[in-house]
């Protein structure tokens, strides 16, 4: 009898198990699957800052979730509909975020004593009626994988291993979506490994004929193809997105890409995507340390490259010397820092907001930059563009601001053509006459001159410099020009960025203010609660500083400004003093990013018993 | 017609003072910094290197102020950074002839990390370090070339720690060209740094330089004609270890130790002499080099102490980015964005 399929809107699953079964394989595979068969997502892997901790603890648990849709959808999901669970702790760790009545596919072959220990659990929750208020599909990966493989000469461990493809192809069975995606994969990735190849190519199919043919499974579902913007899309993480981004602002520039940069969670995907680029003219300089780092990229930036550097939190602290250095010399370079739980050490591989003021203030004399947040995993290619050509055309240091979970967090990207991406405009000086290395244009930028030029030998440093010229100068007054001539450009970036936007009425009861990765959940959230009837605005800002020129009026035709931060109230501060006017705060530091109902929650709070009218 | 440019270029031909930026030189009077700025000045027309591709970088202190004096680009970087910032302008551009002017606070203290590993990676850039044993421009504070039990004005009962050697540490960490030069003796300065210009790799001179006010005459007894052939031998390439005032003294190997012998006591000749090798392609004689000023009774070598050739950071850097260019293309937008697993919505 053929199953019956129920077509859905979509649907969030979550793999979990220990940090060495393959659960973000298995997940990517899942996703660039549904990327292909044209749904809209957006997905967020979860694992713990140990590289293999204990097998079968709890501290090893390693998550990926996948949200797919035939809408246009903005988060990785609130909580999963579907949990599957490799082991024992995978179900401890994740079963308190799973919808009630969710389904739990659950690898019966890991739930033996000593696993069952491991996680804590006194009674198998298998067979106690812990799990009744769900939908528990118990199979026996284990098993039915070893048995799968029996007449393979693989050893049991490296068949074992294939286990992850047998909960795959059940899923792909169940959501309706074709194997060949992570065939091709296979194919490619085991290409020298034949057997290897063919054991995970059979437990995939395997797990996917179980799904067609036992009876544990009754529905299929699918999710129809998403009706996004056309174009020619490919799924990006925010990591590969800034990579990509600064490749494709080097190649708009004409100049070649160098970044310095050192090893960090979980901003190192970003040093590993760009040194695959060589070939690109793209220089990659691993760093003895974090102030190596920026501090080559502004020998690269005197020299005539589009510099960058790389971070996270810690490293921006220790970068923040070389950037008053930079902000002193006027070269061109941009700074990414992708945020992560602090301070110190703190939760390396989780997400937070926290170092907006950082960026902001944390540097000796005044020294403004500019700051960019990206909203989104594509955004980051966006940011990282435009992050680039403000440096370039500013001759300004630019702190991009991204952080874990745009960082993990992947979504598809609209790839904009090579023509329709604005022109990022260069002049090197190569004219002698008149030429002074402080002088500045109508926009305060001064001319870039680059050594194996003739005739421009000049002399740049930390030293306070003469207006102008460019020599030492310690006179009081030349002092008090260039300090206002640094502010004065990094303010006149505000006539080259767009006007904020507001998402909803100009006015009214309530405007919720966002940044950066919180753009999702914060529309989601104002999303579902107009459809309760409700009237609620949302302004969300990528230009943290200086802050676009719109904002202040924008944001005082509302009564109440609502902001939400994976902080303690940063963007907060900066709305209070440069505008003057009151905002609600609402904080979050768990390192999770918020979920759409705690937004919704706190905005329903905020109106009250009206509806925003 | 054909415009040989090549000829026209390389007939350009420089004096010391179009070398000399139009800055006034503030260091202060009988400073050995001056010298060692006229000798670098004198020597840069060898150099064979058009003026615009010459790059002087520094970090903070009273040397870190040089590049201000050269008329050839400079950058003026912060405290410690300033061989990772001319790592990064040797990279960005590698036709650069790129130098770094630092002290002993400046490229041993803060600047220790970032010293080792350009000297480990061979990166190909040309590192004259101004030792002056002391904190110059924080007028007076212990440096980490200070000799043990020196009393400074943050040591006032003597410093208890053991001072870094600075030749050890170049060519422990892997410098290709290691040489010690003295800011008095300006003939013999401006060929070390005339030597390290012409060197393929990560050069490092060391350059003994007194200051007049907080730490004067520290290297007289090297320096000062009465004292400086008892105390100093000066290395060349193939010739024996010989010093004193009447070459009468010389160097042997004994074991792994030197000692110093008597040319003149009837029982050694200059047969027994250790004959310098710069090009050695084992490293020990270079650390027992490195050693001599840290043994009581031995001179203080000078000159260039080994030179040798491997391939540099920045050319093996740009080598490989050719290969793949060859081998690959070069990267385009469309192979850039499109290669991975696109899909279209119409």
């Amino acid at each position: 009898m053929a199953k019956k399929i129920q077509v859905i809107d979509d649907v969030t699953i979550r793999f979990a198990g220990d940090s060495g079964d393959g659960m973000q394989l298995t997940g990517s595979q899942f996703t660039d699957t549904v990327a292909a068969m044209g749904n809209d997502l957006s997905t967020l892997p979860d694992f713990p800052a140990e590289i293999r901790a204990p097998a079968g603890s709890l501290a090893g648990v390693s998550g990926f979730q996948l949200h797919f849709s035939s809408s246009d959808i903005q988060t990785p999901g609130d909580a999963p509909d579907v949990l599957v669970a490799m082991n024992p702790a995978a179900l401890k760790v994740n079963l308190k975020d799973l919808k009630p009545g969710g389904t739990i596919i659950v690898n019966t072959g890991s739930f033996d004593t000593k696993n069952l220990r491991l996680a804590n659990y006194s009674t198998n929750p298998l067979e106690d009626d812990s799990l009744s208020n769900y939908n528990v599909i118990p199979v026996d990966l284990t098993k039915l994988t070893m048995t799968t493989l029996e007449d393979l000469t693989l050893s049991n461990k490296e068949k074992e291993k294939c286990k992850n493809f047998f909960a795959l192809g059940i899923l792909y069975w169940m959501y309706n979506r074709p194997l060949d995606v992570t065939m091709k994969w296979l194919e490619s990735k085991f290409a020298k490994k034949p057997e290897i190849m063919e054991a995970n190519k059979r437990v995939l199919q395997a797990g996917y004929n179980y799904g067609d043919t036992t009876e544990i499974f009754t529905t299929r579902y699918d999710v129809k193809p998403a009706q996004l913007p056309k174009g020619i899309y490919r799924n990006v993480s925010g990591n590969e997105a800034v990579a990509l981004g600064f490749i494709t602002a080097s190649l708009k520039s004409g100049l070649n890409l160098f970044l310095g940069s050192y090893p960090i969670t979980p901003a190192s995907e970003i040093l590993q995507e760009l040194s695959r680029y060589k070939n690109y003219g793209v220089i990659t300089f691993q760093a003895e340390d974090e102030i190596a780092g920026i501090a080559s990229a502004i020998g690269a930036a005197f020299a005539g490259n589009l510099a960058i550097t790389t971070t996270s939190g810690p490293g921006l602290s220790l970068k923040l010397e070389s950037i008053g250095l930079a902000v002193m010399t006027e070269l061109p370079i941009v700074i990414v820092d992708v945020q992560r739980g602090g301070p110190s050490t703190g939760l390396p591989t989780k997400t937070e907001q926290a170092d907006l003021l950082q960026a902001m203030f944390g540097r000796h004399g005044e020294a403004p930059v500019v700051i960019l947040a990206a909203q989104s995993p594509a955004d980051c290619f966006h940011c990282a563009y435009e992050a680039s050509k403000i440096a370039l055309e500013h001759m300004v240091p630019v702190i991009l601001l991204t952080d874990g979970y745009l960082a993990f967090g992947s979504e598809p990207l609209n790839i904009p053509k090579f023509d329709e991406l604005k022109e990022i405009k260069v002049n090197f000086v190569t004219n002698p006459e008149g030429y002074h290395p402080y002088s500045r244009d109508e926009n305060f930028v001064r001319p870039w001159a680059i050594p194996g030029t003739p005739g421009l030998e000049h002399r740049i440093g930390g030293l306070e410099k003469k207006d102008v010229y460019g020599n030492i100068s310690y006179e009081p007054d030349n002092h008090q020009i260039m300090v206002n001539n640094r502010l004065n450009k990094v303010l006149k970036v505000a006539d080259f960025i767009p006007n904020v936007e507001v998402d909803g009425d100009t006015e009214g009861e309530l405007v919720v203010v966002s940044w950066g990765s919180t753009f999702g959940a914060v529309k989601e959230a104002i999303r579902n609660v107009r459809e309760d009837g409700k009237k609620v605005s949302h302004v969300h800002l990528r230009h943290m500083n200086p802050f676009p020129k719109n904002l202040g009026e924008v944001i005082s035709k509302f009564k109440n400004i609502l902001v939400p931060e994976l902080n303690l109230g940063q963007l907060s501060l900066l709305l209070r003093n440069q505008f003057k006017c009151d905002v609600i705060q609402f904080n979050k530091v768990k390192g999770q990013p918020f979920k759409v109902s705690e937004i919704e929650n706190k905005i329903n709070e905020v109106l009250g018993g009206n509806n925003g009218n | 017609m054909e415009t040989k440019i090549d000829n026209l270029t390389t007939q350009v031909k420089y004096t010391a003072k179009d070398f000399a930026s139009d800055v006034d030189v503030k260091w202060c009077p009988g400073c050995g910094d001056y010298s060692i700025l006229a000798q670098v000045q004198r020597s840069s027309p060898e150099f064979g290197e058009l003026r615009e591709n010459i790059v002087w970088v520094s970090g903070i202190g009273c040397s870190s102020r040089f590049p201000y004096y050269m008329n050839t680009y400079g950058f003026h970087g912060i405290h410690g950074r300033a061989a990772a910032i001319a790592t990064g302008v040797k990279l960005a551009n590698p036709k650069l002839q790129v130098w770094v002017a630092t002290g002993d606070g400046d490229m041993l203290s803060i600047g220790g990390n970032h010293f080792i590993h350009a000297c480990r990676k061979n990166v190909n850039l040309k590192i004259v370090l101004f030792n002056n044993k002391i904190y110059g421009l924080t007028k007076g504070q212990y440096s980490p070339t200070s000799e043990k039990g020196k009393v400074t004005k943050s040591s006032p009962y003597g410093t208890v720690d053991w001072p870094f050697n600075p030749i050890k540490i170049a060519a422990g960490a892997g410098a290709t060209f290691v040489a010690r030069a003295m800011d008095r003796d300006p003939k013999h300065l401006q060929e070390m740094i005339t030597r390290a210009a012409k060197h393929n790799g990560l050069a490092f001179v060391e350059v003994l330089q007194n200051c007049p006010i907080f730490n004067d005459g520290a290297f007289f007894h090297l320096t000062e004609k009465e004292s400086r052939p008892d105390n100093v031998v000066y290395l060349e390439h193939g010739k024996p270890l010989v010093f004193g005032a009447n070459q009468d003294k010389g160097i042997k190997l004994d074991g792994l130790d030197p000692v110093v012998i008597n040319l003149n006591d009837g029982v050694h000749s200059i047969n027994d002499v250790w004959v310098h090798d710069e090009h050695d392609s084992n490293p020990t004689r270079e650390f027992i080099l490195s050693r001599f000023t840290d043994v009581e009774g031995l001179p203080t070598p000078v000159g260039v102490i080994r030179q040798y050739n491997k391939p540099t950071y920045d050319g093996d850097y740009h080598h490989q980015i050719q290969d793949l260019i060859s081998k690959k293309g070069k990267g385009t937008y469309e192979k850039l964005m499109f290669n991975a697993n696109t899909w279209e919505v119409k």
